[in-house]
């Protein structure tokens, strides 16, 4: 187990270089086949050829891309120096440079907006999890009842609802006609718990309402197969009350696949929740990155990029270790 | 012993004597294709101590006889009629709840398929003392020990270390044999295996068997083994029960029923078995024909369109369904031959190729 881990480690590293290289190709070089130089993005529209030649040099851009690349990844993992003529900026470990619209540490802009992020994410996958799994085992239990009819219909919306439009039906009804959450907006959950959570339940629900749909109709699935395995009908002839057979026989059993999705779908909410953040008009990293995309702020899309591939890479990695421990069968050299 | 002539009548009997007794258990299913008459009229009785065969082709009913007794289709859109009796109960009128106590802890199951059959997230160990622990109020260490007591018991070598290993661990032979630990932990009177031995190698069979045996001279438990194996029960059993479309075809001890068989069925499933102490015939006679659908069961004798003797029924055999008639000495048969006929066609055609 700790060589598959160590392992798998070594292959996370080198999943996020091959990420972070293909990034910072498409970012760094596809500009210039379209004959836009990112030093003139950084100058600044109204900048002379001769502001850009500095910024050119500053940025190293006048080097060939390999260079460029070893550097900035020197930069997250060592720290980076930037020569500016005289001047000399120092930017810390991780170092994703700096912002080319307002020069601000693209690592500290991250992390001011990761707690958004975080607090939407994770809420949204309790809430997800419980309705979803739980209205699952019901649907499958009761299959073919009104209630697993209903249930899977309502499903069936959820997939196909996107946030954009759930989200601003929410807030037209919820925010907007009854004023039940006005004026929604994020407040820190250290500035106010209660606050950060009504301001984020109409956020947490509709996110969780996509999800919860593909959650529910898997578990159905997943439960339906399950006890109609021979090993439940082993745990009913022992004489087990039919709650224990579900419970622990059959929901053990059919968890094991959501246990998957969920890591990856967790993982990919913490890189950003794009859709959603700009909805709300929260300051997540999904934001950050929508916002970077619109000005062409070449080293916050990179630095999101690289945030969320490392998630998912790191959630699917989690994923496989817990496997081991909900399935006794897999194990790993 | 049920009687034929008790089949049919509605008036309320009195509780019987046998440990077991089966009375004209029906088990249909409804599906959207007709009704499935997977067991229809059934009776039997088994005595503790005494070992009953099923026999059957697929789709005789005999794993749903078995599901049946344990009580495993209350709840499920089956409908079930007829009495089954355990020492004394009643379980087909009782309820789902009554029932559950009583299984595990006085009639216990072995299936078929160990691998499939085992939960695959719990250790072996796990699984029998939740099976021990269900009907005996012991801590969990208890029932661990109980756990590692039962699978020294079935033979499976330093059961201390063992228990803690996962069914995927063990191997086939071992699995049934945890199986039977687990089956056999709350000791109960009845145990019905389903087909114990038909996932095993040959040479573990023979173990299995052996184990089993011994394990009921231990535990004078009474058992139904069900099989389609017809050298498993010769050598196993005491009474032997054929079933076909979901009745008893013929009902008599194993010397009766593989000596003088009198069912036309059971002369085609005993052409049909290898022997490897006769002189090789060219070829093994098939049973002609397919097994019945359970829908549209055949009218009359359900085994009248692969009987070679219908013919002689001068026409009944496709319109009066046969009784199950004892021909002497509690042997039961199923047919519209007199017992003179099937005597004389037995003799002259059967015997001779088998």
């Amino acid at each position: 187990m700790g060589r598959f881990i160590v392992r798998r480690s070594i292959g996370v590293v080198l999943l996020l270089i091959i990420v972070s290289m293909a990034t910072f190709g498409i970012f760094f070089l596809a500009p210039k086949l379209v004959g836009t130089d990112p030093a003139r993005l950084f100058a600044g529209r109204v900048a002379d050829d001769a502001t850009v030649k500095q910024v050119t040099k500053k940025l190293g851009l006048d080097q060939p891309l390999y260079i460029q690349y070893a550097r900035y990844a020197k930069g997250i993992v060592a720290g980076r120096d930037f020569n500016n003529g005289p001047d000399k900026t120092h930017c810390n470990v991780p170092c994703l440079g700096y912002s080319f619209k307002n020069d601000q540490d693209v690592w500290a802009l991250m992390l001011d907006r990761l707690p958004v992020t975080v607090s939407m994410a994770i809420g949204a996958a309790v809430i997800w999890l419980v309705s979803g799994v739980s209205v699952g085992v019901l649907s499958a239990l009761k299959r073919g009842s009104v209630f697993d009819r209903a249930a899977m219909g309502v499903a069936l919306a959820g997939v196909s609802l996107p946030v954009y439009f759930t989200g601003l039906l929410g807030l037209s009804i919820f925010s907007y006609n009854l004023k039940i959450f006005p004026n929604v907006h994020y407040v820190g959950f250290t500035t106010n718990p209660l606050s950060w959570a009504s301001n984020l339940l109409i956020p947490w629900v509709c996110l969780a309402f996509l999800y919860s749909a593909t959650y529910a109709r898997l578990t159905r699935a997943n439960m339906l197969e399950t006890m109609g395995e021979d090993y439940i009908r082993t745990a009913r002839a022992k004489g087990l009350p039919e709650r224990t057979v579900i419970a622990r026989h059959g929901f053990r059993a059919a968890l094991t696949p959501i246990v998957t999705i969920f890591g990856l779908d967790l993982g990919g909410l913490l890189g950003g929740a794009v859709l959603t953040e700009t909805v709300f008009g929260f300051p997540g990293i999904g934001k950050l990155a929508v916002d970077s995309i619109a000005t062409l702020d070449l080293p916050i899309i990179l630095g999101v990029t690289l945030f969320a591939a490392f998630f998912i890479i790191v959630a699917n990695l989690i994923v496989d270790v817990l496997y081991a421990y909900v399935d006794p069968r897999v194990r790993y050299t | 012993m049920s009687s034929a002539t008790l089949e049919g009548t509605s008036a309320p009997r009195p509780a019987p004597t046998a440990f077991l007794e089966v009375r004209d258990l029906k088990i249909h299913f409804p599906t959207d294709d007709g009704l499935v008459k997977s067991v229809d009229g059934l009776s039997f009785g088994l005595e503790k101590g005494k070992i009953l065969g099923i026999v059957g082709e697929s789709g005789s009913g005999k794993s749903v006889t078995s599901l049946g007794i344990l009580g495993l289709h209350k709840g499920t859109r089956a409908r079930v009629s007829g009495e089954v009796w355990l020492d004394g109960t009643e379980l087909v009128a009782a309820t789902k709840e009554e029932v559950r106590r009583l299984r595990g802890l006085k009639m216990a199951m072995i299936f078929q398929d160990p691998l499939s059959a085992l939960h695959p997230y719990f250790t072996v160990g796990a699984q029998i003392a939740e099976a021990y622990r269900i009907h005996n109020d012991v801590s969990k260490s208890a029932a661990r020990k109980r756990a590692i007591e039962m699978l020294d018991r079935v033979g499976i070598p330093t059961p201390d270390k063992r228990v803690d290993d996962y069914p995927h661990q063990f191997s086939g032979g071992m699995r049934q044999r945890a199986m039977i630990a687990m089956s056999l932990s709350c000791n109960p009177e009845l145990l019905i295996a389903d087909e114990p031995t038909t996932a095993l190698d040959v040479t573990v069979q023979a173990q299995i068997l052996d184990l089993m045996r011994d394990l009921q001279k231990e535990f004078g438990s009474a058992i139904i083994m069900i099989t389609h194996d017809l050298g498993v029960v010769a050598e196993f059993a005491d009474d032997i029960l054929v079933m076909y479309g979901g009745k008893a075809v013929e009902y008599g001890t194993v010397n009766e029923v593989f000596y003088e068989p009198q069912h036309p069925y059971t002369w085609g499933l005993l052409s049909s078995v290898t022997r490897l102490d006769r002189v090789r015939q060219a070829r093994l006679k098939p049973i002609a024909g397919s097994p019945p659908s359970l829908i549209n069961v055949p009218s009359g004798c359900s085994f009248h369109p692969r009987c070679p003797y219908e013919p002689q029924t001068g026409g009944k055999g496709s319109t009066v369904v046969p009784e199950l008639v004892d021909s002497g000495n509690g042997h039961m048969v199923r047919c519209h031959l007199s017992a003179r006929e099937r005597t004389d066609l037995f003799l002259e055609h059967v015997k001779p190729t088998l």
